[in-house]
């Protein structure tokens, strides 16, 4: 009986375990994770602060998910995988045997070197359910919170905790916020709303010294707090693949299937960078969809079957305050830009080569889907269906014949 | 499996699919008390253009790819049909991002909602068909 | 030009408390009647262009409407009565023939209501339908006066061609042009999953429903549209329209507005180009005019199609049926007074032709006295509406009835009586293509199906009450008829008794 090893125990892997079933029924699957939890949701962490989730709604699979699966669940740290005999290394001595082994390790906090750093007491990176819980003991009504970061991370983390201190300040040395994914305007859309909500930002500017309760800023200006988050960026964890030999760029390099260039090692998730189809390249596409979507897939490979992902690319649903962004592909310079504002957003629509390469919109997200799936599947869009295109998402872009086959069939 | 599919030939337009949709889901026994002054959240909804138009409602696809991108395991697939944990979505539009037939959208408390064929409801058969004067709709085997 | 004389008849009562804004009856009131009005959050209605078509009231989900008739009247005049005194403001305004649509609606006598069926009590026993088996089947045509035999003694079973129908009921002519393209497909297709026949009336037949051709009746009329041999080789039957219940006497205009597409190429005449169908047959002055038409018609199908002529019930229609018996056609249809029509002009279809009860009893005397009964099959048409109808038409001699108007209302007719609009909210009187598309045809011929074997039941139950098990058996036996409040001349024109007699 195959013998199938997941290191790591967060969406990649519950889509390598669902992926492996799908396949072999049978197998042994061995899961070893760090976190000490139940599989959970990751992104919701800032709803559990915001309490719009508790522990038992955040599991992101059922109580009998690894039992109804078959599923070990080791809690321990994978420290080296023995390729020549085929062995995972535990921390504590422990070697699981494999046949094939996925790693879903994750990513973890990048925080840069600060100075004084060490002095402040009330420091919280913002990853994980542990890191999500510390962080809500630190907290008081009046906490003066500073978030280093104004990424996905750390405006969510100052969304879930907007109502339960006193004030909040979030500083990035990028010029806007969510510079990963909104151009200077619908940036600048999003940080109105957040600011509307009390959360005040230091742009284009950041911390260079902490001294206990204070930030000494670039720009000169020295901020006070209680509670500093850490939410700088992250990096993608490859030192197990990195020992294994496998090619390690930003993340494990892996191809459509999910396989790395070390044979019976794959990699999914946030630790691994597969194929962008938006740019033609590797990249780490650290989004939870493309995670269980890439779990899956090493899972049915690992398992005997025949998968594989050509069409990922990034894509994003964040909102703040019930304002709501959605945004996908590429946003290439030389391409023609569609836009269109209206009171409570704003549409951008990105075409190159009689394609929609990429969107953003802000506010009215209906039916974002459509426009997705032009970017996914790079659609050529015919002339007569490009006005209705740049109206508003629907399956009117469509000719009458491929609508009556995605109405009328099973899809 | 049986599943809802749209004849565009026959849509007339009427959006009463939406009403009875809205009805169907709203627990409640009368229409009138129901809907009256409310905004509808209906889980079908009728696309025009150029004088066609046509339903658009959850296609409970093979291979959904709401299912593996929602962020909180709310969405699965229980016997064929898509389903929406309502009280674990945390109304993140994830699933509106992804869904390429636009037949996701968010309910009245924010949580994302969608056609689960009126399996959950009083109704027996999805409302939307049943309540279809031109048969444009039906729910059938395919 | 608006006529400020006429108040709207009808009242459109929107319950408030029940409308939930939905704006379905706006969407589906081709005459917009209904508008959401956004600055006062309800919907309004102007009733100077509500027709009673009850689309609105059918779709409205909370049954949150109903149109009633307006109780704003004209001072009361046994004399001059509502209607009267408007039809002469909408002359006066307009200067034109008055024009209406489906069948005379006037209180005249309806002669099916006045006639009742006997039933076996005791001395002869009635036939339960569920438990034995009872003939519904008919066959249309010519029938042998006696038999015959070959020189070694062997039968000879040859009969002219023959109609052979499922139950004695067909649909009636209703040309593709005054009812839909679906509401033409709902009909082909009722008719050939019921085994019986529809008819083409005078607009042709589309080219998609020639695979019905074994169930299609096709007419040759006065324009004699859409007619070629291909049409006619197609048919199971070819029917002479002579005549038509509704106007008697006149032709036909279909409007150029209305010669579009598909109905231009089934007639066979140009786009835009009016359809004018004259009121003679241009070359039928006589029976010897019609027999040559009938055999021409013969000819060109090679004697293997039934040829029936249909005519108008008039005053003199025993005569003329004589005349038809003899001219060589094998079934005469007779429309009453009381049949259908797309238009016609209102003074017209009110006033001229005679009851079809009449009509029947005096051919079926007429052409049993003459000893030529037997040449032709009857049909009769002009307001059948129930299987009772069906059984009493039979008895008073018809061998199968015309329906149409009892079919359209299947399809979702509501008789509101303006088909010469053109905009028939249920897609059945237009060719505009969204409403045309309100009818969904499979849900129409299912709807004709069910129509009919309900009719077919009912039919076996009055015919089992009676101790009849075949429809052949019920033809023409009029002593299981009575009549109830009727002159003895009515009496014995209709050739039955009295009630009690």
């Amino acid at each position: 009986m195959a013998e199938y090893v997941i290191v790591g125990n967060g969406t990649a892997a519950a889509g390598c375990i669902e992926g492996i079933r799908s396949t072999d029924p049978k197998g042994n699957i061995t899961v070893i994770s760090a976190e000490e939890h139940h599989v959970y949701s990751r992104p919701l962490i800032s709803y559990l602060l915001e309490g719009k989730t508790d522990l038992e709604r955040m599991k992101y699979r059922p109580d009998d998910f690894y039992e109804r699966n078959n599923v070990k669940l080791i809690f321990g740290k994978a420290e080296k995988i023995d390729t020549k005999n085929q062995k995972v290394a535990l921390a504590g001595g422990k070697k699981i045997v494999y046949d094939k082994v996925c790693l879903c390790t994750g990513s973890s906090p990048f925080v840069p070197p600060f100075e004084g750093l060490d002095t402040v007491k009330k420091k919280f990176p913002f990853m994980t359910l542990d890191d999500a819980l510390a962080l809500e003991k630190a907290l008081t009504p009046k906490s003066r919170v500073l978030i280093v970061g104004a990424g996905l991370i750390g405006l969510k983390c100052a969304e879930g905790i907007a109502e339960r201190v006193g004030s909040i300040t979030v500083c990035d040395l990028a010029d806007r916020v969510l510079s990963s994914i909104l151009d200077a305007e619908c940036a600048a859309y999003m940080q109105r709303e957040l600011e509307a909500h009390g959360v005040s930002f230091l742009l284009g500017d950041t911390a260079v010294r902490f001294d206990k309760n204070k930030a000494y800023m670039k720009s000169g200006a020295e901020v006070g707090f209680d509670v500093l988050v850490l939410a700088v960026g992250v990096r993608a964890e490859t030192g197990l693949a990195k020992d294994a030999g496998c090619t390690v760029n930003r993340g494990i390099v892996i191809d459509t299937k999910m396989q790395t260039d070390v044979k019976d090692i794959y990699a999914a998730g946030d630790c691994a960078e597969g194929y962008d189809s938006s740019i033609g390249a590797n990249r780490v596409l650290a989004i939870l969809p493309n995670a269980y979507i890439q779990g899956h897939c090493a899972g049915v490979n690992m398992a005997g079957g025949s998968a594989d992902q050509k069409d990922a690319i990034p894509m994003n649903s964040i909102g703040f305050f019930g304002l709501h962004c959605a945004t996908a592909g590429s946003y290439p310079a030389d391409g023609e830009v569609c836009e269109e504002r209206t009171e409570g957003g704003i549409k951008r629509l990105y075409f190159k080569g009689g394609r929609l390469a990429g969107y953003m919109l802000i506010g009215d997200v209906a039916r974002a889907g459509i426009y997705t799936s032009l970017v996914r599947e790079q659609t050529v869009i015919d002339e007569e269906y490009i006005d209705k295109v740049k109206k508003f998402p629907s399956l009117a872009i469509f000719s009458s014949d491929i609508r009556r086959k995605k109405l009328g069939g099973v899809v | 499996m049986k599943r809802v599919y749209v004849n565009e030939e026959w849509c007339l337009g009427c959006h009463l699919c939406e009403y009875n949709c809205a009805f169907a889901n709203s627990g409640l026994n009368d229409m009138v008390k129901a809907l009256k002054g409310k905004p509808i959240f209906p889980r079908v909804h009728i696309e025009e253009d150029d004088g066609i138009t046509y339903a658009v409602s959850c296609r409970h696809c093979k291979d959904p790819l709401c299912v593996k991108s929602c962020i909180a395991g709310a969405i699965s697939v229980v016997d064929g049909t898509v389903k929406i944990d309502r009280n674990k979505c945390v109304g993140c539009l994830t699933c509106v991002l992804v869904c390429p037939y636009g037949a996701v959208a968010p309910g009245p408390s924010g949580a994302a909602q969608k056609c689960e064929l009126c399996l959950e409801n009083s109704c027996g058969a999805p409302a939307c068909v049943t309540g279809c004067p031109n048969n444009a709709i039906v729910y059938e085997e395919r | 030009m608006r006529d400020h004389f006429i108040y709207p008849e009808f009242e459109v009562v929107r319950n408030e408390n029940r409308c939930i804004q939905c704006r379905v009856c706006e969407r589906q009131c081709a005459n917009e009647v209904h508008r959401f009005d956004p600055d006062l959050g309800i919907m309004l209605s102007d009733e100077t262009k509500c027709v009673n078509c009850q689309r609105c009231v059918s779709l409205c989900p909370t049954r949150a409407l109903k149109i009633v008739k307006s109780d704003c009247r004209l001072r009361e005049n046994a004399n001059w009565s509502d209607e009267t005194i408007k039809e002469i403001y909408k002359q006066a305004n307009s200067g034109g023939v008055l024009l209406s649509s489906m069948g005379n609606p006037k209180p005249l006598p309806v002669y099916w209501d006045r006639i009742l069926i006997n039933a076996s009590q005791v001395t002869n026993p009635p036939i339960d339908p569920l438990r034995e088996p009872m003939e519904t089947k008919v066959f249309l045509g010519k029938k042998p006066e006696k038999i015959r035999r070959d020189a070694q003694g062997n039968l000879i079973t040859e009969t002219a061609p023959q109609l052979e129908l499922s139950m004695p009921v067909m649909f009636s002519a209703m040309s593709y042009g005054s009812i839909s393209y679906n509401a033409h497909a709902s009909l082909a297709r009722a008719a050939t999953e019921l085994g019986i026949c529809y008819n083409t009336g005078e607009g042709g037949l589309h080219e998609d429903f020639y695979v019905y051709g074994p169930n299609t009746v096709v007419q040759v009329a006065s324009g004699r549209f859409g007619v070629h041999k291909n049409y006619l080789e197609a048919a199971a039957a070819v029917e002479i329209k002579m005549g038509q219940g509704a106007k008697p006497g006149i032709g036909g205009h279909l409007p150029g507005a209305k010669i579009v597409g598909d109905v231009s190429r089934t007639r066979m005449i140009p786009e835009g180009s009016d359809a004018i169908s004259p009121a003679p047959h241009h070359d039928i002055y006589s029976i010897e005019d019609l027999r040559q038409l009938v055999f021409s018609l013969k000819e060109a199908t090679e004697y293997k199609k039934p040829v029936i002529v249909k005519v108008a019930a008039v005053h003199n229609i025993a005569a003329i049926a004589s005349g038809i018996a003899r001219s060589g056609a094998d079934i005469i249809a007779i429309d009453g007074f009381r049949g259908g029509t797309g238009a016609a002009p209102t003074r017209i279809r009110d006033n001229v032709g005679i009851p079809i009860e009449l009509a029947l009893a005096a051919v079926d005397q007429r052409l049993r006295d003459e000893g030529i009964r037997n040449n032709v099959s009857l049909v009769v048409g002009g307001s059948v509406r129930s299987a009772a109808d069906v059984v009493k038409a039979i008895a008073l001699g018809a061998d199968a009835v015309y329906v149409a108007t009892a079919a359209l209302l299947a399809l979702g007719c509501h008789l509101c009586r303006t088909c010469q609009s053109g905009k028939c909210n249920w897609g059945i009187a237009t060719q505009d293509p969204e409403l045309v598309k309100r009818l969904n045809p499979d849900i129409g011929s299912q709807r004709l199906v069910n129509l009919m074997n309900a009719w077919r039941h009912e039919i076996k139950e009055l015919m089992g009450g009676m101790g009849i098990n075949s429809v052949e058996s019920l033809r023409g036996n009029r002593l299981m008829l009575r009549g109830v409040g009727l002159t003895a001349k009515e009496l014995e024109i209709l050739g039955i008794s009295h009630a009690g007699e």
